[in-house]
């Protein structure tokens, strides 16, 4: 009886079912639209959405008198940014050290990652791997904080300098570029990592065999072979540090686009000022991703 | 094998978002608890006239039942429940007392907490610990509750010049209760600043034999503290109030802040990075806190510090409620409890500010907390009038400068980049 009773609902239920299925199996296209759906929505609502409304807000502005804002399109923060000098030494002390911090990276990385790929053994390659990814298990503002200790005026560095009679950087932009070649360097290990490992070992037994030296090999097969791979570990490296603005208030004095843009959402509520400013780096990003792409760095992710 | 390092790749990137999202909240906010300006025009609050005629809204003038819960905007440090320092929680015994469940949000700036507690049309949050440039932008808005004073049992004991300052009572109606003060003081090392300094202007000297030591706090809202040196410095300019100021008197403050800059090593906006900078000798001149001072004395670092010739900017803030909260009777509790000697002694230790309730004194001479000391509050000057009337309370500064001037006063957003061209 109570099967009988649970039988037709459940009968149902399967037969529903069962003619989803063998519709969507009839519509492959259908079946992908539905699988895509919730992950492009968030793409498309929550990422290109608050893109979108960042840049109509840098188009309104603050009423000084009201502190409300104004809701009608007008360049006077794109002008304040253009015709105030602070702002341009701002911009581009941060992408110059964002651009110095890559170019570190990139010559630190290269010969680990090499060494990594070709050269150590598999238990030493494991270990080394657990080396890069070690420091990412710990919280960033540790790190951070672990290099304000190292550099400040008592700190480590300047005792061992001290011993040849020299002073460390101290608190400026030195500083900063010390700190984010150091947090974000795992990041351009990895894919250079990646791309080296990925070259056939083929082709350099063939560029040797045409009786190039190993720094020619290098130079004219391993590099140019790997290069898409730096290219797309210089996007993190270089796209991270131009959005930070924690390890600037850290170690430093200056400020970086971030820092501008966090004190004027703060009391000052001038909302529509920080867009304008951050279209900056969003810019900036634009145009090296269409580089990178270029460069076939999308490739080699 | 690629793959695999991928998603190795990927997963390294996951680990560092975490991190960053969590690092956001902790290092961010400018400043902890004081960040938030108050306004309490110095002096005069004690002539605060008590009652005139209430114009207005009717102050609620009973505390019923309550309703098991609460919800409270607070600035870091001002409601504990004994995480950092078991002795410190004032939660927990509110808890059991009244019944009400406490829930808290922290707030980093004063804009924040404006927006928070309007959220909902102020039903989501019963109240909050309001800055005096946030208090008067709610009262003006009608998002307080008015409330009468007399149904706290503990209100008579509030200190007088806090009891209706211009911060939380307007035209006679109070909004809310006072919660403690404190003033940014100047502190040295006695190492190295062997001459103890009595005025602001070892900290503005662009010639500073300290260069590279100097410290400075890192927020738009420093530009008072040079205003108010520069009301003694440069009388010719007429600062009456360093938060209200004209774009000349504006321009010659962002002046010697530029010099300044020249001989500041760091800015400090978290009170825990000066402390380090204190400790490890990269800071030895600059302004900074009560509480920095207390813990440092307490490390026996070899720091003195002091309230110089010309005073100094300073905060006081008060607890008050949404005119649209959801659990009003378990808000008022609150505030009575807020202000009771006992609790008073606990956010005064803990904080290191003067408690509001001058009856905390006598408890912490008594028997001091962990944090406390004999002599705490004469350390904070907790019922000097004299003190006070030196300490312009941090506010907002606005297009309105309040006197005759009218509306020839700049506001925060200039001041905000006018600090960004002070840093460069």
């Amino acid at each position: 009886m109570s099967a009988a009773t649970s039988a037709g609902p459940g009968g149902t239920l399967t037969g529903l079912r069962r003619g989803v299925a063998s519709a969507l199996h009839r519509r492959p296209r259908l079946q992908l639209g539905l699988l895509l759906t919730p992950p492009l929505a968030w793409l498309g609502v929550i990422y290109l959405g608050s893109l979108a409304v960042l840049f109509l807000s840098a188009f309104w502005r603050l009423d000084p008198d009201t502190t409300q804002i104004v809701q009608e399109p007008s360049l006077v923060n794109f002008e304040t940014l253009a015709n105030t000098e602070v702002y341009r030494v701002i911009a581009l002390r941060t992408i110059g050290i964002a651009a110095a911090v890559t170019i570190t990276d990139a010559a630190l990385a290269f010969p680990l990652a090499y060494y990594m790929a070709r050269v150590a053994s598999p238990r030493v390659r494991n270990l080394l791997f657990i080396a890069v990814l070690m420091p990412l298990w710990s919280s960033y503002l540790v790190r951070v904080y672990s290099w304000r200790i190292i550099l400040s005026e008592e700190g480590p560095l300047n005792w061992l300098l001290g011993l040849v009679g020299l002073s460390g950087p101290g608190f400026g932009e030195i500083s900063i570029w010390l700190v984010f070649s150091y947090i974000w360097l795992p990041y351009m290990i990895l894919p250079v990592y990646a791309g080296l490992e990925r070259i056939p070992a083929s082709l350099l037994e063939a560029s040797g065999d045409l009786g190039a030296h190993g720094l020619t090999t290098l130079r004219r097969v391993v590099v140019p072979l790997a290069f898409p791979a730096i290219v797309a570990g210089s996007i993190f490296t270089f796209s991270l540090t131009l959005g930070d603005y924690i390890t600037p208030q850290l170690v430093s004095s200056t400020q970086f686009i971030g820092n501008v843009v966090y004190s004027n959402v703060g009391v000052a509520g001038n909302l529509p000022f920080a867009a304008a400013f951050a279209t900056v780096p969003v810019m900036v990003m634009a145009v090296y991703l269409i580089g990178a792409r270029r460069l076939g760095a999308f490739e080699a992710l | 094998m690629t793959r695999r390092f991928l998603s190795l790749a990927a997963a390294a990137m996951l680990i560092a978002a975490a991190c960053q999202a969590q690092a956001t909240p902790t290092v961010g906010p400018t400043a902890t608890p004081t960040a938030p300006p108050a306004a309490t025009p110095t002096a005069p609050p004690a002539t605060a006239t008590p009652e005139p005629t209430p114009a207005g809204p009717t102050p609620i003038a009973s505390i019923g039942a309550g309703e098991g819960e609460l919800n409270i905007i607070i600035w870091p440090g001002y409601a504990e429940e004994g995480l950092n320092e078991p002795a410190y929680d004032w939660i927990h015994p509110f808890e059991t007392e009244t019944g009400c469940q406490v829930t808290t949000k922290e707030a980093a700036t004063s804009d924040e907490m404006v927006q928070l507690l309007r959220q909902g049309g102020g039903t989501v949050y019963d109240g909050l610990s309001a800055s005096g440039d946030a208090s008067n932008r709610l009262i003006e808005g009608g998002d307080l509750a008015a409330v009468d004073p007399s149904i706290f049992p503990d209100f008579n004991d509030i200190w007088p010049p806090l009891q209706s300052p211009a911060h939380n009572t307007v035209d006679g109606v109070h909004y809310g209760v006072s919660h403690g003060w404190g003033a940014n003081l100047l502190m040295w090392n006695t190492d190295v600043v062997t001459t103890a300094p009595d005025s602001w202007s070892v900290v503005f000297d662009a010639n500073s034999p300290y260069k590279g030591k100097v410290t400075a706090y890192d927020s738009p809202i420093y530009i008072a503290d040079a205003a108010l040196y520069l009301s003694f410095a440069r009388p010719d300019l007429g600062i009456t109030d360093p938060y209200e100021l004209t774009q000349a008197q504006l321009d010659a403050s962002v002046e010697i802040l530029k010099d300044q800059k020249t001989v500041v090593g760091k800015y400090w906006s978290y009170y825990g990075d000066q402390i380090t900078d204190f400790e490890n000798g990269d800071s030895v001149l600059g302004t900074t806190w009560p509480y920095q001072v207390t813990v440092l004395k307490g490390e026996e670092v070899p720091i003195e510090a002091g309230l110089p010739r010309e005073g100094a900017t300073g905060w006081a803030d008060s607890w008050m409620m949404s005119a649209n909260a959801k659990h009003p009777n378990c808000m008022l509790m609150w505030m009575a409890w807020m202000i009771t000697p006992e609790t008073q002694q606990q956010v005064a230790e803990y904080f290191g500010e003067a408690p509001a309730n001058i009856k905390a004194c006598d408890l912490i001479e008594t028997s001091p907390g962990p944090w406390g000391y004999q002599g705490f509050c004469a350390d904070q000057h907790a019922s000097d009038p004299d003190y006070a009337a030196r300490i312009k309370f941090w506010k907002t500064p606005s297009t309105d400068c309040g006197d005759a001037r009218g509306k020839t006063c700049t506001d925060y957003s200039v001041w905000t980049q006018k600090w960004a061209e002070i840093k460069g």
